[in-house]
């Protein structure tokens, strides 16, 4: 047990030296997501009319960070079948190791940089303006939930990964899932303005429930919910689709690892 | 002898095309097994299996003296194995590369970094042990990659391919390397397409096609049992060669073979120096001044060829290998010129 922590650990930090040796890797997990926040709190944020006093830059906030946290179902594909590719996940199968911590160390390692990147967008994010309300437990808990959907992006993106085997594939494809997710959702516009059908759609998407339990736990305001089960209760409504989400795809992930083998 | 691995009927399927149908292997500890084949035969799938990467369909096998299906840890703890790619991770330098196995080997920090710095010294690498291997050469990485896996020493050891694409100097140096892990006891299973290499470094060979084994034996078994010695002889005049192959019927049972391209005559030579002379004689007397006479042994090609209808080295090898060369090309020769009978 503690051998399979320790092997894991060591593998996150093959993650952690990759972004040591290329410098340029940092900039991409911080530049774009906090281009983002100014784009959509500055830019954006003139032109849109949201619910509230704190206006679109606390709206959007939030959706930012769940955005963000949907983008490491590609961030995790691919690492995977890289290492898939180049061979790697061969030589660590065939080590006397727990074959587990090969993907934990993997989506260890991405949950370990989206902390950063989350980190980096929470500082511009209060330099322009953004604020949570609620105190210290509650902020942590609202950024506690969107890393746990992190957390559940990755597993899902070795799963996809695993299964693929190909980069081109797996990029498409996380593009595919991630666009109506992301979409059609309330992560960037209130649902109101849309047609009653889709509105019940984007109120069922997982990642409105997110989004709108971190809205809560912030204290950012958003607005009337149509009385839909998850928007009502978005915190439990989260965690469940979370929970149920990793349980899922965790054994699923393990399974595909078993039988991986790189496609030539 | 004890045995280090033995496989017994592994079978393995993808969809319904059968890579390997029933492949039976036995390798004696410390000895090398080498495994011919063309391409598709079966070799990566078969070292797969062994490797414990992939599970067979069928049969059994028990490496190191653990069984396969049942104890798969235990044979991953006694296995090193490289892979027909290389396995690097190029953005990690080269020290850390082999640190990172050292560590998930439980040998602890220090000793991971010791161990390291060894077998970088070992294999030439010291000096590029703190670059990314990222900017190795081809060579460098197929090292890193061997090198990478004899952190633990381990007592068997699966090289698939381990020198295709290496240029000469690498290849006889990686030859060397792996001699020397055989001298200090390790099993090797050494998969290759070069006739040669089986040839230099495996006490015993197997040649898999389609998913079967369809030969084995040591290299001088399976050259005998193709054919053994044959007697050449080429004239400069292509009149001469009616005459030169009724020479040549004289002296053997079978009937020689002309070839008109390159002005040869060939015969399976059964009767030793005895039929040499005879031969020798015979050309005299008809007054044949051969431009070239020649004992050959049939190579490993000869057996490859003569076994699977196709070559080993077909797709963008170096067509002339010089080690190769001058041990077993056509025509030519020094020594067998010398036996010339005056
Ligand atoms: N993952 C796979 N899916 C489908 N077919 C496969 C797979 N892996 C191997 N095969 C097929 O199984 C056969 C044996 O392949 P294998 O890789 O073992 O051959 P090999 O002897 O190593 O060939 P090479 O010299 O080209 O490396 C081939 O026909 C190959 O196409
Ligand atoms: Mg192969």
């Amino acid at each position: 047990m503690t051998e399979a922590i320790s092997d894991s650990l060591a593998l996150a930090g093959r993650q952690m030296r990759h972004i040591r040796r290329m410098p340029e890797q940092l900039l991409g997990i911080t530049v774009m997501p906090i281009a983002f926040v100014v784009v959509f709190g500055y830019l954006f944020g003139s032109a849109m009319q949201v619910p509230g006093e704190g206006g679109y830059k606390e709206y959007i906030m939030a959706g930012i960070f769940a955005q963000v946290m949907l983008a490491n179902i590609t961030t995790t594909a691919v690492g995977v079948v890289n290492d898939l590719n180049n061979g790697l996940v061969d030589r660590f199968r065939a080590l006397p190791i727990a074959r587990s911590s090969v993907l934990i160390g993997r989506t260890g390692a991405d949950a370990v940089l989206v902390t950063w990147t989350c980190a980096m967008m929470a500082l511009v994010g209060y330099l322009i303006g953004w604020r949570a309300h609620n105190g210290v437990l509650q902020t942590l808990g609202g950024f506690g939930l969107l890393l746990l959907m992190g957390f559940a992006m990755s597993w899902l993106g070795a799963l996809i990964g695993l299964t693929l085997r190909n980069v081109e594939t797996v990029s498409a494809l996380s593009g595919i899932i991630m666009m109506p997710l992301a979409f059609l959702s309330n992560a960037f516009v209130p649902l109101d303005g849309l047609p009653g059908w889709l509105r019940t759609i984007a109120e069922w998407n997982p990642v409105s429930a997110v989004v709108s339990a971190s809205r809560q736990l912030f204290g950012n305001e958003q607005g009337a919910t149509s009385g839909a089960l998850p928007a009502e209760h978005p915190v439990a409504a989260s965690l469940i689709v979370l929970v149920v989400l990793l349980a899922v795809v965790v054994p699923l992930a393990g399974r595909a690892y078993e039988k991986a083998a790189a496609q030539r | 002898m004890e045995t280090a691995i033995t496989a017994e009927g592994l079978r393995k399927s993808y969809g319904d095309h059968h890579a390997l149908k029933g492949i039976d292997l036995t390798v004696p500890a410390g000895t090398v097994l080498g495994v011919l084949g063309p391409n598709g035969a079966g070799k990566t799938t078969t070292v797969r299996i062994l490797a414990t990467l992939l599970q067979p369909d069928g049969g059994r096998a028990t490496v190191a003296g653990y069984d396969l299906a049942k104890q798969p840890v235990e044979v991953r703890r006694n296995i090193g194995l490289t892979g027909q790619y290389a396995a690097v991770d190029e953005r990690l330098t080269g020290r850390e590369n082999i640190e990172l196995i050292g560590v998930l080997l439980h040998l602890g920090r220090r000793a991971a970094k010791a161990r390291a710095a060894e077998l970088l010294e070992q294999f030439g690498l010291t000096d590029a042990g703190d670059r990314m291997a990222k900017t190795y050469s081809g060579g460098m990485r197929r090292r890193l990659d061997l090198a990478a896996s004899l952190v633990a020493r381990p007592p068997v050891l699966f090289l698939d391919e381990p020198t295709t694409g290496l240029d000469l100097t690498s290849r006889l140096a990686l030859w060397d390397t792996i001699r020397d892990q055989v001298r200090n006891g390790t099993t090797v299973l050494l998969t290759t397409q070069y006739l040669e290499e089986a040839d230099q470094l495996a006490d015993r060979l197997a040649v898999i096609d389609k998913g079967t084994v369809i030969a084995d034996g040591t290299p001088d078994e399976l050259k005998r049992k193709v054919g053994g010695e044959r007697l050449e002889v080429a004239v400069a005049d292509p009149a001469d060669l009616a005459a030169t192959a009724r020479a040549l019927a004289a002296v053997s049972p079978v009937d020689p073979v002309v070839d008109e391209e390159t002005r040869s005559v060939s015969v399976p030579l059964t009767g030793g120096v005895a039929a040499l002379s005879a031969a020798a004689a015979g050309l005299d007397e008809l007054g044949i001044e051969p431009e070239d006479f020649a004992v050959r042994r049939s190579s490993l090609d000869d057996v490859f060829l003569a076994l699977t209808g196709h070559t080993g080295a077909s797709d963008g090898q170096p067509e002339t290998d010089p080690t190769e060369q001058q041990k077993s090309g056509p025509r030519k020769s020094a020594q067998t010129k010398e036996k010339e009978p005056a």
